[in-house]
């Protein structure tokens, strides 16, 4: 064990260090990691509940005559592979930086945030394509509800591969031995992968 | 390893050596996060007690004379609202737990102390937006429950404000939750075995476990909630095609567990100050550890017991009935453990103490009122009525906020320095028990006998007794002045603690009074008893360096 100097000066350097001191310096990312994933927890039980009101919904409450629960599925299946594979693209970014091979690193990068913008650009062309609005009905809102706070976790991704994919240019701090950043996005990205596949599941398939 | 013990210090050293403006910064360090979590609740909950003396103003007299009916409602949404997500949720949390947490686990701060002071800072603007919707439009007027559709029909401005309020209260929340999870299970120090943590550790723990799990739940529903408000959806207005039942069982699948928010960490708090003044063991450390899991877990699947009138079928009565009552189980082991802590224990009736025991009292009997509501044929009987609120007040107010006086009269040396008042101290227990039990009490057989809650006006019948919860009321508000003058003065005069006046072994006693800005001068003690208190020597298992030696040599009276 180490001991800290309690002088107040080196406060802020001692806060840093705390990992370092209780776990190791070699583990110094890894309870930021688990408390990304104690957020994703809570985070996904935002969307569970979503889904349990969807679904009593669904069983409980009968739509108006002439609405229906059925939806075009061949825009929503070619967004779900693109998703699926944008968390493939993701993962080769990150296998690719354990290498020491930035570049390529920031080549899938680039490609998971070109994926991940397709997809939100598919999500707008199917808003736009269907027959019903907000307020039309329970199911409406239900799924746009939905699918709007699942579409605001991709936008909220894509913009952090952007800032992983510029902390890895030349004196950024991902290139510089920092991997936290782009693991913690990686996990973000799968994780709202995962919960899109609940999600066309339950509302797409279902 | 070697200890560095500090020496007592012969004088009270001042509050922080950084200077009192350290407290309205935005300050990292987990004692000053937990002192501001302290004083900013403490302030609210003057807030919240002088709309509860509003209330119970309202209720001296069956009409309604002293305040307008809508101004009453408000008052009656504001005082539940600021008393559970301003005062005790961020009291039995944030505070007692950022001051203690790190102590107990050994480390030098939180987890993440930059996102700590985020979570204290969303407190004060939540608040003040909240009490602030009273003056610029009206408040909320459809309870803390917000049930639509009256939430739907009553002015929409002070609503909006009343959910954006608490979606911002709730992530403050979460961000604790993940916190104080990241460092119980991620932060010991090495050496530190779960199961040799204090166990205000293991209530935290479970408490973060159902914030995190349960809170998002809310805030979910409040945003379509607010949808319904604003873009007229209709997820809840059964006008537009919705299902107001829904928003019960998303909203109680948060606030159910939010009870055990507010209690388990008072459990967690009581069972550190009972060993330390009755000089006893915590009886059955092991069964308190599983008996909070056990109500962690039970917390979470049995919200539909405050929806027995909603409609709800037979079956769900039947499961939320038996779940209910199994909840019995592990709180009553943990009422018997601490009965077993006193027994036969040098017991210290000080104010920490008398408190304690206090919150045992009227826990119980809190407690056996909720088993028998917990019965669908009883409860339908005195649904939404004031046996309801009698219950409920039982289970925050003598439950709860009873540890939280208890935790202040014992915690308090550990911050200033000094000693509180004792005889004004037992004033404040005498007051507050006296009062609560008189306020509380008759609301039992008020609600048994048909006085419906979240009423300004009712039966003359109950006048009576109304006037009498009253006056048990303001004896409550009495009470708290000499509190508050305890609290100024013996931060300036009180007498002088030194670092350990309890002779206690949780590691937050082992440096000195303050603690130091990284909580020990040397190196973290390792304590694997945390309670080894009155047993002979040879009974202790005493590997490496336990906090029962460094009991022994920092005891001032033993030196001598």
């Amino acid at each position: 064990m180490t001991s800290l100097s309690s002088n107040p000066d080196q406060r802020q350097g001692a806060l840093d260090a705390h990992g370092a001191e209780h776990a190791g310096a070699d583990h110094h990312g890894d309870y930021r990691m688990f408390g990304l994933a104690t957020f994703l927890v809570a985070d996904g039980m935002t969307f569970a509940g979503f889904f349990a009101a969807y679904l009593t919904f669904r069983a409980v409450n009968p739509l108006p005559s002439g609405s229906t629960y059925e939806l075009e599925l061949l825009l929503p299946t070619l967004n779900t592979v693109i998703l699926l594979v944008s968390s493939f693209t993701f993962h080769r970014a990150g296998a690719a930086l354990r290498q020491n091979d930035t570049d390529r690193c920031q080549r899938w990068l680039l490609i998971t945030a070109a994926l991940g913008f397709s997809f939100l650009a598919g999500q707008m062309k199917e808003y736009f394509s269907l027959p019903f609005g907000l307020t039309d009905n329970l199911f409406a809102s239900t799924f746009y509800a939905i699918t709007g706070f699942h579409g605001l976790h991709v936008t909220l991704g894509g913009l952090m591969i952007l800032i992983v994919w510029w902390q890895s240019r030349n004196g950024g701090r991902v290139r510089s031995g920092d991997h936290f950043p782009l693991e913690a996005a990686e996990l973000y990205w799968h994780f709202v992968d995962g919960i899109w596949v609940v999600l066309y599941g339950i509302l797409y398939l279902l | 390893m070697t200890l560095t013990l500090p020496s007592a210090s012969p004088t009270a050293a001042p509050l922080q050596p950084q200077g009192w403006l350290r407290y309205l910064s935005f300050s990292t360090d987990h004692k000053v996060i937990g002192l501001q979590y302290l004083v900013c609740s403490f302030i609210f909950y003057l807030v919240g007690g002088a709309l509860a003396g509003a209330i119970r103003t309202e209720l001296l007299t069956p009409i309604s004379d002293f305040l307008p009916r809508e101004t009453y409602n408000e008052v009656l949404t504001l005082h539940g609202t600021v008393m559970i997500f301003l005062w005790i949720v961020p009291v039995v949390n944030g505070a007692f737990g950022n001051y203690l947490i790190p102590f107990y686990v050994g480390a030098r701060d939180m987890a993440f102390p930059r996102l700590n002071a985020v979570a204290f800072w969303l407190i004060p603007p939540a608040g003040l937006l909240l009490i602030s919707s009273y003056f610029i439009a009206s408040a909320a007027q459809s309870g803390w429950t917000a049930y639509p559709p009256l939430s739907l029909t009553t002015p929409a401005t002070g609503q909006i404000i009343w959910i954006l309020s608490v979606l911002l209260l709730g992530g403050s929340s979460i961000f604790g939750g993940i916190n104080f999870i990241a460092t119980i299970l991620k932060l010991r120090r090495p050496g530190l075995k779960l199961m040799q943590l204090p166990m205000y550790c293991w209530a935290m723990l479970g408490t973060s476990i159902l914030v995190v799990l349960s809170t998002p739940v809310l805030a979910g529903t409040l945003v379509l909630l607010s949808f319904d408000i604003i873009a007229h959806t209709g997820f809840f207005n059964p006008a537009l095609g919705g299902n107001a039942v829904v928003y019960q069982h998303l909203f109680w699948f948060y606030s159910h567990p939010a009870v055990y928010i507010m209690v388990l960490p008072a459990f967690g708090l009581v069972s550190e100050i009972l060993p330390v003044h009755a000089r006893k063991p915590l009886f059955g450390y092991t069964t308190m550890v599983y008996s909070i899991m056990g109500i962690v877990f039970l917390g979470l699947i049995v919200w539909a017991h405050h929806m027995f009138t909603s409609g709800t079928p037979p079956w769900m009565r039947l499961f939320f009935t038996i779940a209910t009552a199994f909840i019995a189980v592990p709180t009553g082991i943990k009422f018997f453990n601490w009965l077993a802590t006193l027994w036969g224990g040098k017991i210290a009736l000080n104010s920490a103490m008398l408190f304690s025991c206090g919150f045992i009292l009227n826990f119980v009997f809190g407690g056996i009122t909720g088993v028998a509501l917990a019965q669908v044929p009883f409860d339908i009987h005195v649904h939404d009525t004031y046996f309801v609120v009698g219950h409920f007040h039982y289970i925050v107010y003598g439950g709860t906020v009873f540890v939280i006086f208890a935790s202040i009269y014992h915690w308090y040396p550990k911050v200033t320095g000094r000693l509180m008042n004792e005889p004004l101290g037992r004033l404040h227990v005498l007051l507050t028990f006296v009062g609560f039990n008189l306020c509380f009490a008759p609301q039992h057989w008020m609600g048994l006998n048909g006085m419906p809650r979240r009423v300004a006006e009712y039966d003359p019948q109950f006048e009576l007794i109304n006037q009498v919860s009253s006056v048990g009321a303001l004896l409550m508000a009495i009470s708290t002045l000499p509190f508050l003058v305890n609290v100024v003065l013996s931060a300036f005069r009180g007498e002088p603690a030194g670092d350990n006046p309890w002779n206690a072994l949780t590691p937050e006693w082992l440096t000195t009074s303050p603690p130091p800005v990284e909580n020990w001068h040397g190196e973290a003690p390792l304590v694997h008893e945390p309670y080894g208190y009155g047993v002979e020597p040879g009974a202790l298992s005493l590997a490496a360096t336990s906090g029962r030696e460094i009991w022994a040599v920092g005891d001032p009276e033993r030196k001598s």
